[in-house]
């Protein structure tokens, strides 16, 4: 048995242990902890997967954004949830565990039957790769290859917000998500903004530009723009702008947009649409993907935020 | 890599996993908040820094080496303002937070 | 037994517990990351097929990584929407479970009850 495999196992049992702990905590706010902790575990079984891309997506997004929702979500529901019933009884829970096992049984045999050598796109994505310009083959898979799904899923991204939004109660429609500014903001907090975020915009630019040729991309920049938005609005140095600014909605539909303009624009030009032109292509796809970041850092600050909870201001 | 960095690297890195041993034993075994707050600190920060100090050798250029630089004084500011604000909150509800 | 096959009946575990959580747990918060756990286990099931296509000097097939990425974030916007339902019912009923017998009343008392 060689050390990596060891490690392999060691890290498979700590993920499904992690996620058991999350299921069968007893509390809201440590099953939220718990997911935390998992996610964090995931990304680094995505890099035992050779997949850096998605590894940084799930550390970003699905740990780190997602973290910071459900545990504001659990501080907030921690009153609300002492009043709970139980809930259902032990043969029926046994019987609802008898049948995820079966479900779980049923998916570890497919996965048990995959053949050695799948088929695969890998050839044909590296093949067309010079022509993209571009380095990164899950970038170029993202923004050249399947581009329409990208900017449908950026569209996904403003229905969500929508959705969000639309839960505001009627006095508080057009106001602004999360607390106001505060006259004297924590003061750990408020150092800790200061000093993180400029830092960490240099560090969001960065792995966004540099996704064209390496691990990265907009995706997980625009995450880590989102989280330094989200720190400097945790401290209170700043409040969250108002749903009716026309600047935010104006930011929200920029990526899509600009996506939707390329890629029209491209019928008339590269002989299809979301085609581009040869030699124009990395250029263009650095600049939809500068305003994809851009949105998809508004987005998911905004996400976060939640729905307006104070009046609106004239 | 020299027989002297490899050994180096090696004891730099087993000494920084036996210091994130001793923070976890830490954080299982000690009675209140506080305390398991103060093992997590200690042993997070020497604990990574050890091991950082021991990649150093193993870095392939000098950008690559501030990076590690970099990652180590970032987890030190997060670990410290987490460690702040638990404390404080600790304190403001008693120890059954 | 290769790292591939070990994260695939893992992503496989990991669904059945997801299932479990949803079912089982009247909690929404839970369900809530259940459907996060669920997420999370068929995303690595995808894992295991993108590792199985490593060709043309790839570790890994570009075009089913490319779909976790996808998919993390929109499983991100669908938890968003969640949690902002789940403040809602808790701020205007104080509960965080859903009623139990909303779906035992016959369709035609619910329109004289209301």
């Amino acid at each position: 048995m060689s050390v990596l495999l060891a490690l392999d196992i060691g890290l498979a049992f700590l993920v499904f242990a992690v996620a058991a702990w999350t299921v069968f905590a007893p509390g809201g706010f440590a099953a939220t902890v718990g997911y935390v902790v998992y996610g964090l575990l995931l990304s680094l079984v995505w890099i035992r997967l050779f997949a850096v891309d998605v590894a940084l997506t799930e550390a970003a997004i699905g740990s780190g954004v997602t973290g910071v929702l459900l545990i504001g979500a659990a501080a907030r529901l921690r009153g609300a949830e002492a009043t709970a019933r139980e809930g259902l009884t032990g043969l029926t829970r046994l019987f609802i565990a008898g049948l995820c096992l079966l479900v779980a049984g049923a998916l570890a045999a497919v996965v048990l039957l995959l053949p050695d050598e799948g088929p695969t796109l890998a050839p044909q994505s590296m093949q067309s790769l010079p022509e993209t310009g571009l380095g990164n083959p899950v970038t170029a898979v993202l923004i050249a290859y399947r581009s329409f799904d990208t900017m449908l899923e950026k569209v996904v991204l403003v229905l969500a917000v929508v959705g969000v939004w639309s839960l505001a109660a009627d006095r508080f429609w057009g106001g602004g998500p999360g607390e106001a500014r505060a006259e004297r903001p924590e003061p750990t907090l408020a150092f800790f903004a200061q000093v993180l975020v400029p830092i960490g915009i240099l560090v969001g630019v960065h792995v966004f530009w540099v996704g064209a040729d390496e691990p990265g991309g907009a995706f997980q920049g625009g995450a880590i723009l989102a989280a330094m938005w989200i720190i400097v609005m945790m401290a209170r140095l700043t409040e969250a702008p108002q749903t009716s600014a026309f600047w935010l909605r104006a930011a929200l539909i920029a990526g899509p947009a600009v996506f939707l303009a390329v890629g029209v624009a491209g019928a008339a030009v590269a002989g299809g649409y979301f085609a581009y032109p040869p030699g124009l292509a990395k250029p263009l796809i650095l600049f939809i993907e500068t305003f994809m970041t851009f949105t998809i850092a508004v987005t998911l600050a905004m996400l976060v935020a939640g729905p307006p909870r104070r009046e609106p201001r004239r | 890599m020299t027989f002297v960095l490899e050994v180096f690297s090696i004891a730099a890195i087993g000494a920084g996993v036996l210091f994130f041993l001793a923070g976890t034993a830490g954080l299982l075994r000690f009675p209140d908040a506080l305390s398991r707050l103060h093992a997590l600190t200690k042993a997070d920060n020497l604990g990574l820094g050890l091991i950082v100090l021991g990649l150093l050798p193993r870095a392939e250029s000098l950008l690559d080496a501030l990076r590690l630089v970099a990652i180590w004084a970032l987890v030190q500011l997060a670990g410290a303002t987490a460690a702040q604000l638990i404390g404080r909150a600790v304190r403001r509800k008693g120890s059954a937070a | 037994m290769t790292s591939a096959t070990l994260a695939g009946l893992v992503g496989a575990a990991l669904v059945g517990l997801g299932l479990y959580g949803v079912i089982a747990d009247p909690q929404l918060l839970r369900k809530i990351l259940a459907f996060n756990l669920i997420g999370s286990g068929v995303f690595l099931v995808f894992g295991i097929v993108a590792r199985k296509g490593a060709a043309a000097g790839l570790s890994a097939d570009p075009v089913p990584q490319a779909m976790v990425i996808t998919g993390i974030v929109v499983a991100f916007a669908a938890s968003a929407i969640a949690v902002a339902l789940t403040l809602r019912l808790s701020e205007e009923t104080g509960a965080t479970t859903l009623p139990p017998d909303a779906l035992a009343r016959p369709p035609g008392e619910g329109a004289d009850a209301e």
